[in-house]
């Protein structure tokens, strides 16, 4: 078994490592080679059997450079979304495709290979302080191989109108590839700022990525972040996005979930000072043999902080999902508001969910709230729209496009929240139908 | 137009219909009257085709069909409409694309072309008015967050636009205060016309008022057990149920 550990370490071995951060890389890659994949005898990883990413031997690195066309490209691209783009294929970073030249003054969207270079100071406070190696063996592999990756930095006081769009591109490539994207996002003081996140596999090609994200906001600063995770129904998926708030500073964080066939995302968000707010939404939809786990963590370490959280999944065929929303009031965390909720549909009977609440309360004076629903289509709500004419196949369609769509239609961005509910659809079995339908 | 004859239906082990018999012709308005608890709402899902009730004896024929056959969309194509009881609330679906799909999917029935947007905008507008439906609620998920008002005039409006040839009305009148009362009624009077059969079941004789039935049932205990004309509807409302059970019993 030691064996494909053994694998990492050779790509390692054969990667240049000779930068101010080396033995960092160094240092991370002993912790992986130490503590090994976890396993499901860990209460962290219970749920999620990794051994078939553990089995797989995946490399970081390619004999070939695969190539994309624009058209590939663009068929993925928001249409009606004029945004910064930074694109990424097979793990590497792609200046071809990227649209960095002519941004606004208060923002730096670049390769975290140039960051490295460039940003050294900037990279040394921040980078590997939110997200901790000692927590996952994921997170410690991800360091070791931090080359590729998105680091942006928004300015005090700067208002980012253009969304920042993140596009991690997979293709079939020769053998099987594993791709370490790690991000850093640094908020100035009072700054503001649209970022997606998109993991796309383009054929079903198989691969592993191992993404960290870490975010940081200073006080007053508003992120906006989407993940949008469609990787190929063959890839694995493991990602972090771990964020630290400062004062009255405030995050949204949207996380879609429709492809992979294994997929873990670990949020964590850390609300470290007072008047800091956090709203975590999720939307998961699974069918085959897919499995998702959706790991959520907030820690209200101050006063006056809020967080509401809701996820909802959708679940087909023989699929698998879990969901475990940890909440943790810490000690004089007083006058903190936590709302949870976690509401799951089964379409088949072989589907399953595992979906756990976990609130850890030390303050006395907060409001907390948390509830988890299980279900199947409203049997009078399917009545309802039958004895209205509609068909069978549609009225479940629209059921379900409308349990999904509870979550897309609070997004207050259209044109993002125009391609979730597209992207949806997409995944319902009558998509044509439910298109028209909605589309009017 | 409808022919039910000895109607037996179970919910699980217990019997609710034993042994009901109506007819109903083309253009005919009767109205059914009963005791709660007598399987007037059991009647009315059985003939739109709910799941969980077991029709175990009887025949019920519409048109040249054998309804009890069909799907509740099945049902609903060939022109039966029930206006429930307890209209459901679907967070998500909107009010006016469903009405526009399920116009359409009964146009497609009947062979005919779909209406576009504009078509069917121009239909609606019309429907509107005769109901008295407030624009806001009709952009609004169906029946969500409507009083209970809101939800019957709903179901008259979907019934106007949709022209079904047998509207089964199940305590439509329920909780409408006197406006919405009378302004439902002008909705239902204005569909009815000799091909069109509607079967109103009301506690209350005042909708009789309003819409004046060719015949009057009482169900009881899952059977007819009296028919007449208006006029039986107020000697109910004088003398109750009693006499008519134990004359019966
Ligand atoms: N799902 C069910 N399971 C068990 N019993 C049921 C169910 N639905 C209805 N019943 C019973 O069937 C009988 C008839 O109910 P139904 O709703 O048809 O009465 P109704 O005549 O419409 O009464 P009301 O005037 O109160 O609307 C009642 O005794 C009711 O409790
Ligand atoms: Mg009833």
């Amino acid at each position: 078994m030691n064996d494909n550990i053994q694998n990492y370490v050779s790509d390692f071995e054969r990667l240049k490592n000779d930068d101010w951060f080396a033995e960092s890389r160094y240092t991370a890659l002993k912790l992986f080679k130490e503590s090994g994949f976890p396993n499901s005898k860990l209460e962290n990883w219970k749920y999620t059997d990794v051994r078939p990413i553990k089995r797989k031997s995946f490399s970081n690195v390619s004999e070939v450079t695969v190539s994309v066309s624009a058209e590939e490209v663009n068929a993925i691209r928001f249409d009606d979304l004029d945004c910064i783009e930074i694109v990424f294929i097979n793990g590497m970073f792609s200046k071809e495709h990227s649209s960095l030249s002519a941004l606004d003054k208060g923002i730096v969207v670049e390769n975290m290979l140039d960051a490295l270079a460039n940003d050294k100071d900037l990279l040394t406070k921040h980078l590997t302080k939110y997200a901790n190696d000692n927590v996952s063996p994921f997170i410690a592999l991800n360091t070791a191989f931090i080359k590729n990756g998105t680091f942006i930095n928004v300015a005090p006081n700067t208002l980012i109108e253009k969304p920042i769009n993140i596009l991690y591109l997979s293709k079939e490539s020769n053998g099987a590839l594993a791709i370490h994207p790690r991000n850093l996002i640094v908020m100035g003081e009072n700054s503001e700022a649209t970022i997606i996140e998109s993991y796309i596999g383009l054929d079903n090609a198989n691969y592993f990525t191992n993404s960290v994200t870490e975010v940081t906001l200073s006080p007053s600063a508003n992120l906006k972040h989407y993940k949008i995770q469609q990787e190929s129904l063959n890839a694995y998926h493991i990602g972090n996005l771990n964020v630290m708030q400062g004062k009255d500073s405030k995050l949204e964080s949207h996380s879609i979930s429709l492809g992979g066939a294994l997929v873990r995302n670990d949020i964590h968000g850390q609300l470290a000072a007072e008047g800091a707010e956090i709203i975590m939404n999720g939307l998961y939809m699974t069918g085959n043999k897919q499995h998702v786990d959706n790991h959520t963590r907030i820690d209200h370490l101050k006063p006056r902080t809020l967080s509401t959280e809701n996820y909802r999944g959708v679940l087909n065929g023989k699929s698998r999902a879990v969901f475990n929303g940890k909440v943790i009031v810490h000690k004089d965390a007083q006058k903190i508001e936590a709302h949870q909720h976690n509401a799951n549909l089964l379409l088949s009977d072989d589907a399953e969910i595992d979906t756990k609440p976990e609130l850890e309360i030390y303050a006395d004076d907060v409001k907390c709230t948390h509830g988890a629903t299980v279900g199947q289509l409203d049997q009078n709500m399917l009545f309802y729209l039958r004895s209205r004419a509609i068909d069978e196949e549609t009225a479940r369609s629209l059921l379900t496009y409308a349990f999904a769509d509870e979550l897309i239609s609070n997004i207050s961005f259209a044109p993002i929240r125009n391609r979730l509910e597209r992207l949806v659809i997409g995944q319902l079995p009558d998509a044509a139908l439910i298109r028209e339908f909605t589309n009017e | 137009m409808l022919n039910i004859q000895n109607l037996h239906a179970k919910i699980g082990n217990k019997e609710i219909l034993k042994g009901l018999n109506l007819n109903v012709n083309a253009g005919e308005v009767h109205a059914i009257m009963g005791p709660n608890g007598s399987g007037k709402s059991t009647l009315a899902n059985v003939l739109a085709g709910r799941n969980g009730y077991d029709v175990t004896k009887g025949i019920v024929e519409y048109e040249d069909k054998n309804l009890l056959e069909l799907a509740p969309e099945e049902r609903a194509w060939a022109g039966l409409f029930l206006a429930f009881q307890y209209p459901v609330e679907i967070p998500g679906v909107n009010n006016v694309y469903l009405l526009k799909a399920a116009v359409n999917a009964v146009r497609k029935y009947r062979g005919e072309t779909e209406l576009d947007a504009v078509e069917f905008l121009g239909l609606i507008k019309e429907k509107m008015k005769i109901v008295k439906m407030k624009d806001d609620l009709l952009n609004r998920s169906v029946n969500e967050g409507f009083s209970g008002g809101e939800k019957k005039r709903n179901e008259i409006f979907q019934m106007s636009v949709l022209e079904p040839k047998l509207a089964i009305l199940d305590e439509t009148d329920s909780g409408l205060d006197i406006d919405a009362l009378k302004i439902v009624s002008e909705g239902v009077n204005s569909l009815r016309n000799e091909e069109r059969s509607i079967i109103l079941v009301t506690h209350y004789q005042r909708l009789l008022d309003y819409i004046k039935p060719d015949h009057v049932h009482v169900l009881s205990n899952g059977k007819i057990i009296k028919s007449g004309g208006p006029e039986l509807a107020l000697e109910l409302e004088e003398k109750g149920y009693d006499w008519i059970k134990e004359k019966a019993a």
